[in-house]
C-alpha cells in the first residue's frame, strides 16, 4: 500500500512537469507568432534598400544596420505631416467626445427626467447599428457641408460613442446616491458635483475610455479614407496606405517599414504604459473600434 | 427626487443632436436610398423607386466575389481563431509564472495599426522579382514549392487574408475568454479534484459549460465582426481589392459609394442593407443555437 | 477511518513586500481523530482551521508534519486519491447540473474495476438524495433550490463515494439562523448513520460544541485545547478558550493571589496553592447564585427576565468585560430595590489564568 502510494505520487509529479513544459512551449511559439512581424518590421527597416533587394533569402539580422530609411521615409512622404494630422485629429476628437458623454452618462445616472428609461433604451438599441451602414449618409452630409479636407468634417461623426455613454454611465451608477445627497445638502451645483465628486471618483474609468478612445482615432482608417484626398489632411493610416499604393512603396521596403516602424511605437508605448487600464476596458466589453 | 427636466435635457442635448445627425438620421436614409433607383451624386436624380438596386447589386460579379470571399473568410477565420484563442486561454491560465508577460505580448496585435501590420504581413508572404519572401523560404525549407502569396492564386490569398485576420482577432478573444477562465470559481475545481475528475471530464463538464456564455458572445461578435472584414484586406492586397479579386462585402460598399463616375449612394445602401440582413440572420441562428446551449 | 495529524505545519510565504516574515496558518499540530467520530475544529477566523481542512484534504501541501488516514501516509497524496468527500462552504454545486448530475458526478468518474453502471449510479444517487432528503427534488437546478436544499445536495454528493473522510467547510454560515439549527442535527444524524469520520470547521462556538464529539479550539494557528465540548467548555485550559466558548460569554476580572487566596478586589474568591501573582479571573455566567453572605459584592444595573432564566447585569470595579452578567433560573428571588447585590459562586465554574501567559492556575 505504501508503495503504491508513493509510486501514483511520483507518476502525478512527473505528468504535471511534462504537461507545464508543453504548455509553455505551445505559449512561447504564440508569442513568437506575435513578435515576430514586429521584429520583422524593425529588421527591415535597418537593412540598406539595396541590401534589402539583393537578399532573395531574406536575413534574419540586418547586415549592415542603417537608420538612413528613417530618414528617407520622412523625406520623401510627408510622414511628419501625417503624424501632426493624426495628433491633431485624436486629441480634438477625445477632447470633444469626453465633452460631449459626460454630461450625458451624468444625465442618465443621477438626474431624474420624464422619458429617461425609453430615451436610454434608444440609446442602447444604437449601439447595434452597425457603421456600415450609416457611413454612406455621413459622407454625404460631410460633403453636401462642404467639409472634405477639413478637420471639421473629420472629427464630427467619431465624437460620440453610445457605448462609452453606457460605460460611463454605469460607473457614474456606482458612485453611493448619499454623496449626491450630501452634496445637494451643501448646496453644490449639479455642475460642480460632476467636477468635483463623480470625476475624480471614477477617474480609473474616464482614463480607460480616453486611452481606448486615443488608440481608436491613432488606427483609424475608414472615415478619414473617405473624407479626405489631399495629402494635407492624411492621417497615418492612409498615409501608410498612400506609400503603399504610390510613394516609395514597393520599391523601397526598407524605408517603408521604417514609416510603419514610426507609427506603431507611440501606440505600443501608451499600450505599454497603460496595459491594465486598456485590457480592463477592453475585458468588460469593448469591441473592436 | 424632484424632476429636473430641463437640465437633464440640456445635459445630454450634445450627445443627442450628434447621435441624431450621424447615426438616426442616416439610418433612415440609407434605407431611402437603397429605395431610389439611379441615383449617382453626379445625376443627383432618382430614376424611379423600388427593388431595382438590390438586384443590380446582387447581378454584379464584383459584389458577389466580395460576398464569396466575405463567406469563406468568416467560416476559416471564426471557428479557427475561436478555437486557437481557446487553447491559448486555457494554457494561460493553467501557469503562474511569466503570465503577465504573455498576456501583454498576446494582445499588442490588437492595439496596433492594422494597415501598418498588414505592410509587414505583405512583405512575409509576398514574392517579388528580388526576394522570395520569408514565408516562401520556409516553405522551400520543407520542399515545397514557393507560392506568391499576394498576387497569385486567389487560395493562396484567402489564405494571407485569414493568417492575417486570426492574428488580428486573437487578442479580444483571448483577452475575454482567459477573464472568463479565471471567474469559474476555484470551489468548482477544488471540488472536481476531490472527486477525483479526469482533466478532459473536468474541461468538457466544467469549464466549457462555465465559460459558454463568454464563447458563444465571442462567436457572435466573430461572426458580426468577420462580415465587416475590410482593413485587413486593404493591409494586404491595396485599396483596388476589385482588381485583386479580394473585396469584402464593406470594400464593395465603399468602392461603389466612392468609386467610378462619383459612385451611387443607392447602390451602396443597397449592399449595405444586404450586408446588414445577412449579419442580422446570422446573429439571429446564433443566438437561437446560443440559447439551447448555453445554461445561464 | 482514524485520521492522525502529525507536527502538521503550514507556513505561507508573506505576501506583504514590508513585513517578509513568512505567516505561520498552522504550527505543529498533533492529533489522533478516533474513528467514526464527528470532529469540530473551531477558532475565530484566520486561525487556521480551514487551512487544516486544506491540509486534510491534499488542496494544500504540508511544509512540515504528516497526514495518516488509518496506516496510510496521504501527506504527498493529491487530493483525488485521498477518498475523501468535502462540502465547500458555497457549496460549489455546479450550476449547469441537476441535482442528480451533481450527484453523479463522482461516481462517473471511477475508472477499471470500480466503474459502475448507470443504474447502479442512479441507485446510489438516489440513496445518498435518500439519505440527505431531497430525492423529490433531483431534476432542478441548483439555482431552484433554497440555501438549506443545496447544503443537502452538497453534502449528497460528498457522500455518494462513501468517502474515507468528510469535510466540511463552515457548513452552516451560508444559512439562516432557523435553517442552522435544523441542519445542524441533519448533519450530527447523516454522520451517526454513515459512521464515516466527519471533521467541519466553523467559528461558531455554539454550533461545533452541540453536534461534536471532538472539538478542536485554535488561535493564530496553533491548537489550544482538544477534548469534549462539555469538558472544554467545564475545563478550559487557557484565558482564550475560556472566553471563546459559552454564550452569554464568560465575565473576566483582574484579580491576584495573596497568600494561597485568590481575591478580586477586596473579595475573597477561592483558595490556591499557586504562588502570590497578578491573575485573570473568568466566571461562568452560571456560576453566580444571589446569597446575601456571598463572597462577591456587586453593583445591581437591572435584571432582564427571560422566560426559564433571569440575566442580572451588574457592575463590578475589577470586571473588565464589557459587561457583568450573571444567569440565574427564574424561580430565584431578586430584591431589585438594593442597589448592590451579593453573590456566592459555584467553584467549578471560575477560573484563575497567569496574567501573563494566561495559562490555567489551579483553584480550589
Amino acid at each position: 500500500m505504501e508503495k503504491n502510494f508513493k509510486k501514483t505520487e511520483k507518476n502525478a509529479l512527473i505528468k504535471k512537469r511534462v504537461s507545464k513544459t508543453v504548455i509553455y512551449v505551445l505559449l512561447g511559439i504564440w508569442a513568437l507568432a506575435v513578435l515576430f512581424p514586429f521584429y520583422w518590421m524593425i529588421n527591415s527597416s535597418l537593412k540598406t534598400p539595396a541590401a534589402y533587394n539583393s537578399e532573395s533569402v531574406p536575413r534574419l539580422f540586418a547586415a549592415d544596420p542603417t537608420f538612413g530609411n528613417y530618414k528617407d521615409a520622412f523625406a520623401s512622404v510627408p510622414l511628419a505631416d501625417y503624424f501632426i494630422n493624426t495628433i491633431i485629429f485624436t486629441v480634438v476628437t477625445t477632447a470633444v467626445m469626453m465633452a460631449v458623454i459626460v454630461p450625458a452618462a451624468f444625465a442618465f445616472s443621477r438626474m431624474q427626467f420624464r422619458g429617461k428609461n425609453l430615451l436610454f433604451t434608444a440609446f442602447l438599441s444604437l449601439m447595434m447599428i452597425p457603421n456600415e451602414l450609416v457611413v454612406i449618409t455621413n459622407f454625404v452630409t460631410i460633403t453636401n457641408l462642404d467639409l472634405r479636407n477639413t478637420f471639421t468634417g473629420l472629427i464630427l461623426p467619431s465624437v460620440t460613442s453610445v457605448f462609452y455613454i453606457y460605460l460611463l454611465k454605469e460607473n457614474f451608477a456606482q458612485v453611493p446616491d448619499e454623496l449626491y445627497l450630501a452634496a445637494k445638502v451643501d448646496g453644490t451645483s449639479d455642475w460642480k458635483y460632476l467636477w468635483k465628486v463623480m470625476l475624480p471618483i471614477c477617474r480609473p474609468t474616464v482614463i480607460t475610455v480616453t486611452i481606448l478612445k486615443v488608440i481608436e482615432c491613432w488606427n483609424s482608417f475608414v472615415w478619414p479614407r473617405l473624407i479626405t484626398d489631399k495629402e494635407e489632411y492624411f492621417l497615418i493610416s492612409n498615409g501608410i496606405q498612400q506609400i503603399r499604393e504610390s510613394g516609395f512603396g514597393r520599391q523601397n521596403i526598407p524605408a517603408m517599414m521604417a514609416a510603419v516602424v514610426v507609427v506603431s511605437i507611440p501606440i505600443i508605448l501608451v499600450f505599454l504604459f497603460f496595459r491594465k487600464k486598456i485590457m480592463e476596458g477592453v475585458a468588460r466589453g469593448g469591441t473592436k473600434g | 427626487m424632484e424632476k429636473n427636466n430641463r437640465k437633464a435635457w440640456l445635459y445630454l442635448l450634445p450627445a443627442i443632436a450628434f447621435l441624431v445627425i450621424f447615426m438616426v438620421y442616416p439610418l433612415i436614409d440609407v434605407i431611402i436610398y437603397s429605395f431610389e433607383e439611379g441615383y449617382t451624386f453626379a445625376s443627383q436624380t432618382k430614376t424611379g423607386v423600388g427593388f431595382g438596386n438590390f438586384g443590380d447589386v446582387l447581378r454584379d460579379p464584383y459584389f458577389l466575389q466580395a460576398l464569396k470571399n466575405t463567406f469563406i473568410l468568416v467560416l476559416i477565420t471564426v471557428p479557427l481563431s475561436t478555437a486557437l484563442a481557446l487553447l491559448i486561454s486555457l494554457g494561460i491560465s493553467s501557469i503562474n509564472k511569466v503570465r503577465n508577460l504573455f498576456q501583454t505580448v498576446y494582445f499588442l496585435p490588437y492595439v496596433t495599426n492594422t494597415l501598418a501590420v498588414g505592410l509587414v504581413f505583405m512583405i512575409l508572404f509576398d514574392k517579388t522579382e528580388h526576394t522570395e519572401g520569408l514565408v516562401n523560404v520556409i516553405i522551400r525549407l520543407f520542399g515545397g514549392s514557393s507560392v506568391d502569396f499576394i498576387d497569385g492564386p486567389y487560395w493562396a490569398k484567402i489564405l494571407v487574408l485569414s493568417v492575417y485576420t486570426i492574428w488580428i482577432v486573437l487578442p479580444f478573444k483571448i483577452l475575454l475568454l482567459t477573464s472568463a477562465l479565471a471567474s469559474v470559481k476555484q470551489d468548482y475545481y477544488n471540488a472536481a479534484m476531490i472527486d477525483n475528475t479526469p482533466k478532459w471530464r473536468v474541461f468538457t463538464k466544467i469549464t466549457l459549460p462555465m465559460i459558454s456564455p463568454t464563447l458563444f458572445y465571442l462567436v457572435i461578435t466573430g461572426f458580426i465582426g468577420a462580415f465587416k472584414a475590410y482593413s485587413d484586406a486593404v493591409a494586404l492586397f491595396g485599396t483596388d481589392l476589385n482588381a485583386a479579386e479580394m473585396n469584402t462585402v464593406v470594400g464593395y460598399i465603399y468602392t461603389k459609394l466612392y468609386g467610378e463616375g462619383g459612385g451611387s449612394p443607392a447602390l451602396a445602401s443597397a449592399a449595405a442593407i444586404i450586408l446588414f440582413m445577412i449579419v442580422l440572420t446570422v446573429t439571429v441562428i446564433n443566438l437561437l443555437v446560443s440559447r439551447k446551449h448555453v445554461h445561464y | 477511518m482514524k485520521v492522525t495529524l502529525q507536527n502538521l505545519t503550514k507556513k505561507f510565504p508573506s505576501r506583504s513586500k514590508k513585513n517578509p516574515s513568512e505567516v505561520i496558518a498552522v504550527s505543529d499540530f498533533n492529533f489522533e481523530i478516533p474513528d467514526g467520530k464527528l470532529i469540530g475544529l473551531l477558532g475565530p477566523s484566520g486561525c487556521g482551521k480551514s487551512t487544516t481542512l486544506s491540509l486534510i484534504c491534499g488542496l494544500l501541501k504540508p511544509t512540515s508534519g504528516k497526514i495518516f488516514f488509518g496506516d496510510d501516509d496521504v501527506t504527498n497524496l493529491p487530493p483525488e486519491n485521498r477518498g475523501v468527500g468535502m462540502v465547500f462552504q458555497n457549496y460549489a454545486l455546479y450550476p449547469h447540473l441537476t441535482v442528480k448530475q451533481n450527484i453523479t458526478f463522482p461516481l462517473e468518474n471511477l475508472r477499471g474495476k470500480d466503474k459502475l453502471t448507470k443504474q447502479e449510479m442512479a441507485d446510489k444517487a438516489f440513496e445518498a438524495a435518500k439519505m440527505v432528503q431531497i430525492e423529490e427534488l433531483m431534476d432542478r437546478k441548483p439555482s431552484e433550490l433554497s440555501g438549506g436544499q443545496q447544503q443537502r445536495v452538497a453534502i449528497a454528493r460528498a457522500l455518494v463515494k462513501m468517502p474515507r473522510v468528510l469535510l466540511l467547510d463552515e457548513p452552516l454560515s451560508n444559512l439562516d439562523a432557523r435553517l442552522r439549527l435544523a441542519t445542524r442535527e441533519e448533519i450530527r444524524r447523516i454522520q451517526r448513520e454513515t459512521g464515516i469520520t466527519t471533521i467541519f470547521v466553523t467559528h461558531d462556538q455554539e454550533e461545533a460544541m452541540s453536534i461534536s464529539d471532538l472539538i478542536v479550539v485554535m488561535k493564530d494557528g496553533v491548537v489550544q485545547q482538544i477534548g469534549k465540548p462539555q469538558e472544554v467548555y467545564n475545563d478550559p485550559c487557557n484565558l482564550f478558550v475560556a472566553k471563546f466558548l459559552g454564550t452569554p460569554p464568560v465575565n473576566v476580572f483582574e484579580g491576584r493571589i495573596e497568600s494561597g487566596k485568590l481575591m478580586i478586589g477586596s473579595s475573597v474568591i477561592a483558595e490556591t496553592d499557586s504562588e502570590d501573582k497578578a491573575v485573570t479571573v473568568a466566571i461562568r455566567p452560571e456560576a453566580f447564585m444571589p446569597d446575601d453572605n456571598g463572597c462577591l459584592e456587586c453593583e445591581l444595573e437591572r435584571v432582564e427576565v427571560m422566560g426559564r432564566d433571569i440575566s442580572i447585569l451588574a457592575k463590578h470595579e475589577e470586571c473588565i468585560s464589557s459587561a457583568l452578567r450573571a444567569i440565574i433560573r427564574a424561580e430565584t428571588e431578586v430584591d431589585t430595590e438594593k442597589s448592590t447585590v451579593r453573590f456566592s459562586l459555584n467553584k467549578r465554574k471560575v477560573y484563575a489564568f497567569d496574567k501573563e501567559s494566561e495559562e490555567r492556575i489551579e483553584v480550589r
